[in-house]
């Protein structure tokens, strides 16, 4: 893939290294640093591999003070720092520079405290997705984000993108499921925000962290919401023979007053691709299928599933299956969760993109993305998570044939481009990173960037944490920050006089 | 004072404009129903964003509704009704407990701007988790956006978050889009009567770790219900759901004794009296704190705060991770005892009513430590770096309290 253009290095940091690295062996005693070049490619790419950039040394750190000793050290020299968690970012989130520290979190792996009196956990930021609800589950509670990395990803890096998963319309994204932090600004202090109640006492500073891409702060222990467990949950299989009869399915169960716990579709190359790969079950002669997944008490789940059957039947399904056991509901979900790798076996690269829009312009985006897949000569299977909108074409393409990368890229750009022209967004729930950083003004204006980057100045004045992400131009802080009322007056000529 | 009213963000953002040239702050009011929210702000000049309404956008099976912030509440409550949605976060009227009945339920953008929800927020989230995207003014007079009209949406930072709750110190808000849920189906009520707070919190807590999808849990001690006190969990959805999960919870609570069930119309009654505050209201002379701490807590801090406040009265919500209290009137507002009540639990507590000059004089707000005041200084200035924004409202303005 062509490479994003970053921030030009500081060759006198790189020049340093030696240095740098000596100065934080002996600011930080118990922290791993790695320096050869060797280890170093460990942590060259994250979940988005075509993007590939040794870091100029790896600091593994472990514990909050050793970050704060991090922190201020470098905000003292002046040099840049990428902070990474599991490294499962598929928009480049972790992706490090020539000359920033990587600062890999993953020894912060305990859990500190499960106080379920108040529905709470508290974990280091290294700690899995998973592991939160393996660490509760025998007593009947989870953790409900579950993003399909949910075994590798970490909850810090959950915390920095914002993470989501197949339950969110219902349960909603990472940011709903968070109730405090502990956190370590750029100059190394330390704030905590939020705790084990509700409601902010301020400004609401962990909304705001939440989804920030690691250019705030770094995060060095979070406390969770935990959710009992719902006693059952099943699921509904209904294949259609075109994906408006699917889509208006999917709006006849949210007008009937049903908030499903998951509702996802896969249109044909999608689910054959699945089927082939895990065996599901899924029907092959359908154009959509839909998974509607319902939870809650044995009852209100047999009486939703009756509604849910039959909205489908009304709406056309050509087949209709109900989950008969825990067994058969999660070979339902098997095809699903296994999509992308299934797309992996049929295709030997694929490019994942992460648009949501508005449901009901389902049919009109498939059309038109069927469309440019003739026009780019690139096939492309999407799989839409359809309660909330958040839609992922998988293209494929070859990168060893000449250009289809690049074709590929492209592809990707108009898909997103044509889901903030129907009123999207750029990204549901994978992160804007590098990958969608330059097409940032197709949805947002100069001023609306500009106030993000002055939240960001705010926390960051030397720009110093994670640069080169989500932002298409790296702007001094001097130049979006400063006011004066000489401005105001070029601006608005004729306004009325106080 | 003088009052402006704008009728299109143009308008708006030239008041502003206009405001920074002349170096003279605004307070911004919708209807006025949340104006004794909060410290007095230090403006001659009122900024009355009541002339923007208006429903521009409802797809009901899309689950949003933008407007502009003007648009009174009550307006978007019966367009919801109507087609058997709701604000799932039940935001509260405010008008009695503050006595301005005549400004009504307020405005979309009072709301947001306040950031407070009712008992339901311990199941479907706060105001901040329904808000999807917003436009705004900010004080340096530029017209902005964020978010989108989309359930999942991570591009760029959620500024939805950090101006939920920013009691327009940061922007002048134009328009809202909002996430809105069905309403439900059937409601149910379990009364247990004769608790004390530490045994009322013990059992919400059970309820609230049971699979049984409390959307409210309230505890009336007797000094605010005469006729001995009341520990309600609510329960909403389907109607077979519903039932089964009162079975369940009855079962499970039975060491607390058998609960009576209220009927569907005296159950809307209850929970619309907590949400609003209505059994600290009539005591027109108490001052009123609004307490956050960790539920299972509730019991612990409301007992603390009864047996150190003499004459104090308080009521829990939230499962005990919200207490009510009125304190009777004093220049220290007995904030050092309600702040030392919480110290050690990470809560919060805000001054929620007082007479102005007191509301001038104390920490409204939950006062922060050190870097914590920092950072909320400089995205204040990222934002507004004049300070024309409701100054003084959060935190005493430098520049305009001198």
């Amino acid at each position: 893939m062509s490479q994003p253009v970053m921030p030009g290095p500081d060759t006198s940091v790189i020049t340093r290294k030696d240095e740098i690295a000596r100065d934080l062996r002996e600011l930080c005693p118990q922290a791993v640093v790695i320096v050869s070049p060797a280890e170093l490619r460990a942590y060259e790419t994250d979940g988005l591999t075509a993007y590939r950039q040794p870091p100029l040394l790896t600091v593994l750190p472990s514990d909050t003070g050793e970050v704060s000793r991090i922190l201020r050290y470098c905000h003292e020299q002046e040099v840049r720092i990428v902070p990474r968690g599991a490294g499962t970012s598929l928009s480049g989130g972790a992706l490090p520079l020539a000359d920033a520290v990587l600062l890999a979190m993953t020894r912060f792996d305990r859990i500190l405290d499960i106080d379920l009196d108040n529905r709470t956990a508290t974990v280091q930021p290294g700690v899995t997705n998973l592991a939160i609800t393996k660490a509760v589950e025998g007593e009947g509670f989870y953790y409900a984000p579950d993003p399909s990395s949910q075994i590798a990803c970490t909850i810090g890096g959950n915390v920095a993108e914002n993470a989501g998963g197949v339950h969110c319309l219902k349960y909603g994204l990472t940011t709903n499921n968070i109730l405090g932090l502990e956190m370590v600004l750029v100059d190394g202090s330390v704030i905590r925000l939020g705790g084990k109640h509700l409601d902010p006492d301020g400004y609401d500073l962990l909304g705001l962290m939440i989804g920030s891409e690691g250019l705030m702060g770094v995060v060095t222990e979070v406390t969770v919401r935990l959710l009992p467990a719902p006693p059952c949950a099943r699921a509904v299989l209904a294949g259609f023979d075109t994906a408006e009869d699917a889509g208006r399915c999917v709006a006849e169960i949210i007008s009937a007053g049903i908030i499903p716990a998951g509702m996802e579709m896969m249109d044909r190359p999608a689910i054959h691709a699945a089927e082939a790969f895990v065996k599901a079950g899924y029907p092959l002669d359908v154009e959509a299928l839909l998974i509607v997944e319902v939870d809650g008490p044995e009852v209100e789940v047999d009486d939703l599933t009756a509604r849910v059957r039959r909205i489908a039947t009304d709406c056309g399904a050509r087949t209709l299956r109900v989950s008969q056991s825990e067994e058969e509901r999660l070979r339902f979900w098997a095809g699903r969760k296994a999509a992308f790798p299934a797309v992996g076996r049929i295709s030997p690269d694929y490019y994942c993109m992460d648009g949501t829009i508005p449901r009901n312009r389902l049919p009109e985006v498939l059309a038109r993305i069927e469309e440019m897949s003739r026009q780019y000569g690139l096939d492309c299977a999407n799989v839409f998570h359809a309660g909330d909108g958040n839609l992922h074409p998988l293209i494929l393409y070859d990168a060893n044939q000449a250009d289809e990368l690049e074709r590929a890229e492209h592809f990707g750009a108009d898909i997103l481009r044509l889901c903030v022209e129907v009123g999207g967004v750029l990204t549901g729930e994978h992160g804007v990173g590098v990958e969608k950083r330059d097409l940032m003004p197709e949805m947002f204006s100069e001023t609306d960037l500009k106030v993000q980057e002055r939240v960001k100045c705010a926390l960051d004045p030397g720009q110093l944490l994670n640069p080169g992400k989500v932002f298409p131009q790296l702007k001094g802080c001097g130049e979006i920050t400063g006011f004066s009322v000489r401005e105001i007056e070029e601006r608005f000529p004729d306004i009325p006089r106080f | 004072m003088t009052v402006e009213k704008p009728h299109t963000p143009q308008e708006a953002a030239e008041l502003v404009a206009a405001a920074l040239t002349a170096d003279a702050p605004l307070e911004i009011i919708g209807t006025g129903s949340r104006r004794a929210l909060g410290r007095p702000v230090s403006a001659d000049r009122m900024l009355d964003m009541s002339g923007l309404t208006g429903i521009s956008l409802h797809e009901p099976e899309e689950l949003v509704l933008t407007a502009a912030a003007g648009t009174p509440l009550a307006e978007i409550e019966a367009a919801l009704a109507e087609k058997g949605q709701m604000l799932a976060f039940e935001p509260p009227d405010f008008s009695h407990l503050l006595g301005g009945v005549e400004q009504g339920r307020g405005t979309l953008g009072g709301m947001v701007a306040c950031g407070l929800s009712g008992p339901r927020r311990i199941r479907t989230g706060a105001v901040r988790d329904h808000v999807l995207g917003f436009a705004g003014i900010t004080g340096r007079a530029e017209i902005f956006k964020s978010g989108g009209r989309v359930m999942k949406n991570v591009t760029g930072f959620d500024l939805s978050k950090l101006i939920c709750g920013s009691w327009g110190s940061l922007a002048v808000l134009t328009e809202v889009t909002l996430k809105v849920l069905p309403a439900p189906e059937a409601t149910a009520t379990l009364r247990f009567r004769g608790l004390d707070a530490r045994r009322a919190v013990r059992l919400m807590t059970a309820a609230m770790r049971a699979p049984a999808e409390v959307s409210g849990a309230a505890h009336l001690p007797a000094d605010v219900h005469p006729d001995g006190s009341l520990t309600c969990i609510r329960l909403e959805g389907f109607a077979p759901s519903v039932m089964a999960r009162a079975e369940m919870l009855k079962g499970l609570l039975a060491e607390f004794g058998t609960p009576e069930m209220m009927e569907d119309a005296e159950s809307r009654i209850f929970w619309g009296k907590i949400r609003d505050v209505a059994p600290l209201a009539d005591d027109r002379q108490a001052f009123v704190w609004r307490i956050c701490c960790p539920p299972a807590q509730g019991g612990e801090v409301a007992e603390t705060l009864r047996e150190m406040i003499l004459e104090s009265r308080l009521f829990l919500d939230w499962a005990g991770g919200l207490i009510w209290l009125a304190v009777p009137p004093s220049a220290h507002a007995s904030a050092e005892m309600v702040r030392g009540a919480i110290s050690g639990t990470g809560g919060h507590a805000m001054l929620f009513r007082a007479p102005e000059d007191v509301r001038h004089r104390l920490p409204v707000f939950h006062p922060q430590p050190e870097p914590l005041a920092e950072v909320t200084a400089r995205i204040r200035a990222a934002f507004d770096p004049r300070d024309i924004l409701n100054p003084g409202r959060m935190h005493p303005s430098e520049k305009r309290e001198g």
